[in-house]
C-alpha cells in the first residue's frame, strides 16, 4: 500500500527522469573533458628526462626524452614481452611510453620503458628540444653553430646567437613558401589554363594563327616568369641553407640541424609557467592555423578545419532553398491526400538510411553521372583528365545536402503548420494572394523553423565522414578550395575534413603513438567547429524568433 | 470552419430597447440603395448545409448586423461576401451574391480584387508580425505602391480614420504586437480600410476586447460608416442595437428576420426574434 502512495505519489518517476538528465550531462561532459585533456595537454612543453637505462639485453643505455605515459602492467606482461625482471619484483611494475625523438638516428620515435629498468634519472637543463620539418623531434644538448662551415658559437654561447638565425631562417622560409605556393602555383595554374586553351582550339579545328601567337606568347612570358621565380628560388634556398646547429644526442652521437630545418628550440626543463604558457599559446595557434607535416603528424589542420566549414556552408545553401521549397509545395499547394501522405512517409524515412548509402548514390549519380556529362560537354579539352568528374567539395556538399534534406523538409513543414491560420487570412482579406501571403508573411515567419532545420542539418553534415570519403575528402589536398587563383572559388577541388582527418591520423597513420594526442585535438576542435556553427545558427534563429515573434493566445 | 471558436457567454440583456426610437417611424431596407444583394443562397459543408436560401438586400453606407445563437451561420454568410470559405475544403455554394451589380461568383471575378474591395476585420487581431507602418502599409504594397509619400499620407489618414493615430503617431516602426488588445483591432481596421474597400465586414470585432476598446470600437464603426457599407456580426445585442441601421435575425442557417434595427428590437415580428432578444434561449 504504502509503495502504491510511493508510486502514484509521483517521485519514482521524477527520480527516473532526473537520472536520465544526469546521465546524459554525465556523458556529455565527460566525452568533452576526456577529448580536451587528451588533446590540449599534448601541446604543453614537456620536462625532457636523462635516464639510464638496462635493456633487456642487460646493457646500460643513456636516454633523453618525455614521459609520455606510465601505466601499470602485470610483471608476467613485462616478461613475456622479452624485459628480464628479478625473481622479487611486485606483480605490477611501471612502464613508460617514453618518447626519444631523433628518427633519423633511431628509426623511431617511442619505446617504453620498464621503471624498474632505470638506474638513474636527472632533468639536465640543458637539455634542448627541437621540433623540425622533417624527422620529428630531436632531443639533445646543443654542441656548437656554423655558418658557412665556420664555427661562430661552441657551448652555451649557442644560446646568444641563435635567436637572430631563427628568426632569418623563419622569414627565408616563410618567403619560399610563399614563391613557391602562391606564385609558382598562380603560373602553373595559369599555364594550365593556356594549355586547355590550345587544346580546346584544337578540338574545335580552329587554326586561327592569331590565336596560336597569342597563346604563344603568353607561354613564353609565364615561362620567363617561372623562371625568375625559379631562380630565386635557388638563391633563397642556398642563404636558407648557410646556419647550421650541430647536436649531440644522449648517447654521445653529433648530429648537424639545418637552421632551415628548424620549426622550434626550446630547453623544456629551464622554461617557468608564463614561458610554457606562451609555448603552449604558440603551439596550439599552429595547430588550427598552419598547414599538416608529416604525414599529418606534426603541423596543423587548418585545411581541415577550412575544408570542413567550407562544405557545411556550400551544403546549407544547397539544402535550404531545396528543403523549403519542397515542404512549401507539400504543405500549402499539394491536396492532403494519401499521395502526400506517401511522400512525407518517404521523406521522414529518407532521414533514416545509411549515410554511406548516400555516399554511393552521390559516387555515381554526381560524379562519375552529372560530373562526367559536364566534363563532357563544358570542359571536354581538359578530358581525359576529369574536371567536375571526379569528388570533389560540390559533389561532397551536394550529397550531403541530400543526406540533411529530410530534417529541413520537416522542420520547415512544422513551422509553416503552425503559422496561425488568423495571419493568413488577414493577408488574404487584404488582396493578396496565396503566393503573396506566402512570400510576404508566412515564409518570414516560418523562418525560424527553417534555421532549426538548417541547424539539425548542420549539426548532422559537420560530423558525416562516411560518405564523404567516396565523394570528396582527401587525406592531403594540395590547394584549399578558396584562393587567389580566377575563380577564387574552385568547387571542383578535392578538399580535406575534421572527421576524415581523425580517422586517417588515427588509423592510418605510419607513427601512432605520435599521432593519437592529434586525434583527440583534433576531434576537441571538430566538436568546437559544430559548435560554433550551431551558436550561431541559433544565434540567427532567436533573432528571428524574437523579429517574428507569433501571436499568442 | 467552426463559426465561433470563442462563443461570449449570453449576457441578459439590460439595455433598455424600448428607447430606440419607439414610435418613430421604422426604415425600410427596400428603399435603401443596394450594395450587397444575395439572392436564394444555399451553403454546403460537404454533405452538412449550413445556410439555406438566404435571400437579402444590404442597404449601402449603411451597418447591417447579424445576430443569432452560435452555430447559426452568420459568420459563414458574411464570409460568403468575401468569398473567405473558398479557402475550406468542401464549401459548396448555390445562389448569387452580387456586390455593386457584379455577381462575385463569376468567372471572371478576380478573388484578389474582390477581396481588396470587400475587406475583414477579424474576431481576433491579427496584426501581422511587421511594424506598425508596414501593417497599415501591406494592402498597398501589395498593389504595388512603392513611393514613400503616398504610403506615408495613406498610413496617417488610414490611422486617423481608425482612431489610432494620436496613440501611436511617434512609434509607427514599432511591431504591431506591443499593441494593446483594442489598439491591435483598430489597426488591424486601419489597415483594412487603407486599401480603399467598398465594403467592410467586421466579424465579432470586439468579443475580444474589453469593454473601454469595445466603446471606442463601436464609435468608429459609427464613424466609418459614412464612407462604408459595413456589416457586422456580434453577439452581443445591445452592440448590434447600439452600432446598426439594420438587424438580420439568424437561426439554424435561415434568415428569421431582417428589418430596421429599431423595429426588430423593439417590435419583432416573429416570436423565434422576440425569444431571443428577450434572452429566453440562445
Amino acid at each position: 500500500m504504502s509503495i502504491r502512495a510511493w508510486y502514484s505519489s509521483g517521485t519514482p518517476f521524477v527520480w527516473l527522469t532526473a537520472g536520465a538528465v544526469s546521465i546524459s550531462v554525465i556523458m556529455v561532459v565527460g566525452l568533452l573533458l576526456m577529448i580536451l585533456a587528451r588533446g590540449l595537454g599534448h601541446f604543453w612543453p614537456a620536462e625532457l628526462h636523462l635516464i639510464e637505462y638496462r635493456n633487456a639485453d642487460g646493457e646500460t643505455q643513456t636516454l633523453l626524452g618525455e614521459i609520455r605515459e606510465s601505466e601499470q602492467v602485470p610483471a608476467v606482461r613485462v616478461r613475456e614481452a622479452g624485459y628480464p625482471l628479478p625473481d622479487d619484483a611486485p606483480e605490477l611494475v611501471t612502464r613508460h611510453l617514453f618518447k626519444v625523438g631523433n628518427r633519423d638516428l633511431y628509426g623511431f620515435d617511442f619505446r617504453s620503458v620498464v621503471g624498474l629498468g632505470i638506474t638513474g634519472e636527472s632533468l639536465p637543463a640543458g637539455a634542448t628540444a627541437i621540433e623540425r620539418r622533417t624527422w620529428g623531434n630531436f632531443y639533445g644538448f646543443p654542441v656548437r653553430l656554423e655558418q658557412g662551415g665556420e664555427v661562430i658559437a661552441e657551448g652555451d654561447a649557442v644560446w646568444e646567437k641563435l635567436p637572430p638565425l631563427v628568426e632569418r631562417a623563419h622569414a627565408l622560409h616563410e618567403e619560399i613558401r610563399d614563391l613557391e605556393q602562391r606564385q609558382i602555383g598562380a603560373i602553373n595554374y595559369e599555364q594550365e589554363r593556356v594549355r586547355l586553351a590550345e587544346r580546346r582550339l584544337e578540338l574545335e579545328g580552329i587554326d586561327d594563327p592569331a590565336a596560336r601567337q597569342e597563346i604563344a606568347e603568353s607561354r613564353a612570358a609565364l615561362q620567363a616568369r617561372f623562371e625568375a621565380l625559379q631562380a630565386r628560388l635557388a638563391e633563397l634556398r642556398e642563404q636558407e641553407a648557410r646556419d647550421t646547429l650541430v647536436m649531440r644526442s644522449a648517447d654521445g652521437r653529433e648530429v648537424p640541424v639545418a637552421l632551415a630545418n628548424l620549426v622550434r628550440i626550446y630547453r623544456p626543463n629551464t622554461m617557468g609557467v608564463m614561458e610554457k604558457l606562451g609555448f603552449y599559446g604558440s603551439r596550439l595557434w599552429e595547430f588550427v592555423s598552419d598547414e599538416p607535416r608529416e604525414a599529418n603528424t606534426e603541423g596543423g589542420i587548418f585545411p581541415a578545419i577550412f575544408g570542413t566549414v567550407m562544405m557545411v556552408l556550400i551544403m546549407s545553401v544547397l539544402v535550404t532553398p531545396m528543403g523549403v521549397v519542397a515542404a512549401v509545395y507539400l504543405r500549402e499547394y499539394a491536396r492532403q491526400g494519401p499521395v502526400t501522405r506517401l511522400i512525407r512517409i518517404a521523406v521522414n524515412n529518407l532521414a533514416g538510411v545509411p549515410s554511406i548509402v548516400y555516399g554511393v548514390f552521390g559516387l555515381g549519380f554526381f560524379v562519375y553521372f552529372l560530373g562526367g556529362n559536364i566534363d563532357r560537354l563544358f570542359f571536354p579539352e581538359a578530358l581525359p583528365a576529369p574536371t567536375f568528374g571526379t569528388p570533389g567539395i560540390l559533389w561532397a556538399s551536394l550529397t550531403l545536402a541530400i543526406l540533411t534534406l529530410p530534417v529541413v523538409i520537416v522542420s520547415t513543414e512544422e513551422g509553416l503548420a503552425r503559422i496561425p491560420r488568423s495571419i493568413r487570412e488577414g493577408s488574404l482579406a487584404l488582396g493578396a494572394t496565396k503566393a503573396e501571403t506566402l512570400w510576404r508573411t508566412v515564409l518570414p515567419m516560418a523562418s525560424p523553423a527553417m534555421m532549426t532545420g538548417l541547424i539539425l542539418a548542420v549539426a548532422r553534415a559537420a560530423g558525416e565522414v562516411a560518405p564523404l570519403m567516396l565523394v570528396g575528402v582527401v587525406k592531403l589536398a594540395p590547394s584549399l578550395p578558396l584562393d587567389g587563383n580566377f575563380p577564387f572559388l574552385h568547387l571542383e577541388r578535392k578538399f580535406m575534413h575534421l572527421g576524415f582527418h581523425i580517422y586517417d591520423v588515427g588509423f592510418q597513420s605510419p607513427n601512432v603513438e605520435a599521432a593519437r594526442p592529434l586525434v583527440y585535438a583534433t576531434s576537441f576542435i571538430l566538436v568546437l567547429v559544430i559548435v560554433v556553427l550551431n551558436l550561431t545558427a541559433i544565434a540567427i534563429r532567436n533573432h528571428l524568433r524574437e523579429k517574428y515573434r507569433a501571436l499568442e493566445g | 470552419m467552426n463559426d465561433e471558436p470563442n462563443p461570449e457567454p449570453q449576457e441578459t440583456p439590460s439595455f433598455d430597447f424600448s428607447s430606440l426610437g419607439s414610435g418613430t417611424s421604422y426604415r425600410k431596407v427596400e428603399e435603401e440603395p443596394v450594395s450587397i444583394e444575395v439572392h436564394d443562397l444555399n451553403l454546403f459543408y460537404g454533405e452538412k448545409q449550413a445556410l439555406f436560401d438566404i435571400s437579402m438586400n444590404i442597404a449601402r453606407h449603411r451597418v447591417t448586423a447579424f445576430i443569432g445563437p452560435s452555430g447559426c451561420g452568420k459568420s459563414t454568410l458574411l464570409r460568403c461576401f468575401n468569398r473567405m470559405n473558398d479557402l475550406v475544403e468542401g464549401v459548396r455554394i448555390e445562389g448569387s451574391i452580387r456586390i455593386e451589380g457584379n455577381d462575385i461568383h463569376d468567372r471572371q471575378v478576380n478573388v484578389a480584387d474582390l477581396r481588396r474591395r470587400v475587406g475583414m476585420v477579424f474576431q481576433k487581431p491579427n496584426p501581422f508580425p511587421k511594424s506598425i507602418y508596414e501593417n497599415v502599409a501591406y494592402g498597398l504594397r501589395l498593389q504595388g505602391v512603392k513611393s514613400r509619400a503616398v504610403l506615408d499620407e495613406v498610413v496617417e489618414r488610414s490611422l486617423r480614420g481608425a482612431a489610432l493615430w494620436d496613440e501611436v503617431k511617434n512609434r509607427l516602426d514599432d511591431n504591431a504586437l506591443g499593441l494593446s488588445g483594442g489598439q491591435q483591432q483598430r489597426l488591424v481596421i486601419a489597415r483594412a480600410i487603407a486599401v480603399e474597400p467598398e465594403v467592410l465586414l467586421l466579424d465579432e470585432p470586439a468579443s475580444a476586447l474589453d469593454p473601454i476598446s469595445t466603446l471606442k470600437i463601436e464609435e468608429l464603426i459609427y464613424e466609418l460608416k459614412d464612407r462604408f457599407t459595413i456589416v457586422i456580426v456580434t453577439h452581443n445585442m445591445q452592440q448590434a442595437a447600439r452600432v446598426s441601421d439594420f438587424t438580420a435575425f439568424m437561426y439554424m442557417g435561415e434568415l428569421v428576420e431582417y428589418d430596421d434595427t429599431n423595429k426588430l428590437f423593439t417590435n419583432p415580428s416573429r416570436k423565434q426574434t422576440e425569444d431571443y432578444i428577450t434572452g429566453r434561449y440562445g
